[in-house]
């Protein structure tokens, strides 16, 4: 597939998971072009990074559901600050074990799972859709019912991926990115490079093929997709933009949008190429 | 040469880690990981470390190094699945606000709806309190910091753990406080904030005066202890030669 047809299949309203972690192998090409496109009202949901501050200065979500907004080597996620600050769009935010039940629930196809991560915290006040639930059994105990998070589609970026779905994370951290595809209707894999099948096993270790096909809907072939998050092995975060996105973040954004976000991939790319000749 | 301030709180950071045996010690920023490191250099080599992503170090590597022998994986699904709730971790966490009752706020400023100043999130803190033992730093003591209630309870004190039932409070465990003046735990009335030393150079009334609620604190606070010559050697030679730590906790 390509990236436009991955994102002409969505529509606006729909919930969209996805992958990765804070600033770590985010499916930024496939969030680029939602910026570019006339989606509106997603309801997203994430470990929250660069995608989710983006989507948010473009307007492009209506509400988000996450456990934290950062950029790791810079704390906060500056765009995602401005929109909580500015009541922007609808937040719901979960402890980052609650999340991952939340998406276990949906693959699972629970309604909920009951947990102790989030009792006696803010979380239930701040979301008031939560509710306990008590175990059946002779302790009794009360418990957070933590409500599935299914989602409508999900967007993962991998190291590699052959034509069929069978996708590879070659970093240290397989982040959650098989469950966001098995909570979601329909997963969409971009990845820096499609091999041959048989190329999967060459490239890595068996276990390093964390997603299969019968869990993937396409696969689109996106070189420096994830940019500026890092996709370990093939590329660390790009710490020099990264900061340039945050001085940007200060002030008038529409001068980075133009720069960088105003065409397609592959003037994004170009861009890219441009600014780390010039820094 | 002068022991430093941020090496009274090295060590007192390393004392939170002594008596956990073989756990996963979680620390957050960078005294905490220096502390982390110091214990398990000392009095704790069983602790298990990672480079902060998803490999287990078997060494103690200086701060802003991750490169050493690998002893094991630990990415964040088993983080949040296997070791949370199974409980065998120590985790040291940073706090924008703590508070009498030993709530902690890393999430936002303000009121929830629209407030003044988004922070991370509440990350894994509500899951890390009522699961495993907890612990937290705070480099610079303020009444802006040690507050008497938190804006958004994302880390769980004692009291609201009870209050949230048997499930929340079974597993609770609320260790120290350590900041640039002293060491804390919640051992006061109704588990409140306790003063149980004051790093040299500090007064008790130092500590009252630079915090915004009341502190439990006996007629006699002793102060914390001072680090021994091998400890002084690890923090100034192998695990902060670069003495990153006076950035968080400067010499005035």
């Amino acid at each position: 597939m390509s990236i436009d047809e991955v994102v002409s299949s969505l529509r606006s309203g729909m919930r969209v998971g996805i992958g990765g972690w804070g600033s770590r192998r985010k499916p930024m090409a496939l969030v680029r072009a939602i910026l570019r496109s006339d989606l509106r009202d997603l309801d997203v949901v994430a470990y929250a990074g660069p995608d989710i501050g983006l989507l948010l200065q473009a307007g492009k979500a209506r509400s988000v559901t996450y456990a934290f907004a950062t950029l790791d080597s810079i704390p906060l996620e500056p765009l995602f600050s401005q929109a909580r600050q500015s009541a922007a769009a609808a937040f719901r935010e979960w402890d980052e074990g609650m999340f991952a039940t939340g998406l276990r629930a949906a693959a699972q196809r629970l309604p909920f799972l009951p947990m102790r991560a989030g009792l006696g915290s803010d979380v239930p006040r701040n979301d008031p859709t939560l509710r306990t639930v008590r175990s059946p059994y002779a302790d009794e105990q009360d418990l957070l019912a933590v409500p599935a998070l299914n989602l409508d589609v999900a967007l993962v970026h991998m190291n590699r991926a052959d034509c069929y779905g069978n996708a590879q994370y070659l970093g240290p951290d397989p982040f959650f990115d098989d469950l966001f595809c098995l909570a979601a209707d329909k997963a969409y894999v971009s990845c820096e490079q499609i091999v041959d099948t048989a190329g999967l096993t060459l490239g890595g270790p068996l276990q390093s093929i964390l997603i299969n096909r019968s869990m993937v809907t396409g696969v689109v072939e996106t070189p420096g997709g994830a940019h500026f998050t890092s996709c370990d092995p093939d590329y660390p975060r790009d710490e020099a933009f990264q900061r340039a996105y945050v001085e940007a973040a200060k002030g008038d954004f529409s001068a980075f949008t133009e720069r960088f976000l105003a065409g397609d991939e592959d003037a994004y790319q170009a861009a890219v190429r441009t600014f780390g000749e010039e820094s | 040469m002068e022991i430093t301030r941020s090496e009274y709180c090295a060590v007192a950071i390393a004392d939170c880690f002594a008596d956990d045996g073989e756990i996963m010690g979680s620390p957050m920023g960078l005294l905490p990981t220096l502390g982390a490191r110091l214990a398990k250099a000392t009095s704790n080599p069983l602790l298990l470390l990672t480079d902060g992503e998803a490999r287990i170090l078997q060494g103690t590597p200086p701060l802003g190094v991750t490169t050493d022998v690998v002893e094991g994986w630990m990415p964040f699904r088993l983080v949040l699945d296997m070791v949370v709730p199974y409980g065998k971790r120590h985790v040291m966490m940073g706090a924008t606000q703590i508070d009498r009752w030993g709530n902690q706020n890393i999430s936002a400023i303000g009121p929830w709806a629209q407030p003044t100043r988004q922070l991370l999130g509440v990350r894994g803190a509500p899951g890390n309190t009522v699961n495993n033992r907890t612990s937290y730093w705070v480099p610079k003591h303020s009444p802006r910091v040690v507050v008497d209630q938190v804006d958004i309870v994302s880390g769980v004190g004692r009291r609201r753990a009870e209050e949230a039932g048997p499930a929340a409070t079974r597993f609770h465990d609320v260790h120290r406080l350590i900041t640039d003046l002293g060491v804390f735990d919640f051992g006061g009335p109704g588990h409140t904030i306790r003063l149980l030393s004051v790093h040299p150079g500090v007064t008790v009334e130092d500590v009252l005066n630079s915090s915004g609620c009341e502190i439990t604190a006996g007629e006699r606070v002793p102060e914390t202890r001072t680090p021994s010559e091998t400890e002084l050697i690890l923090i100034r030679d192998v695990l902060d030669p670069r003495r990153l730590r006076e950035k968080e906790v400067p010499t005035t």
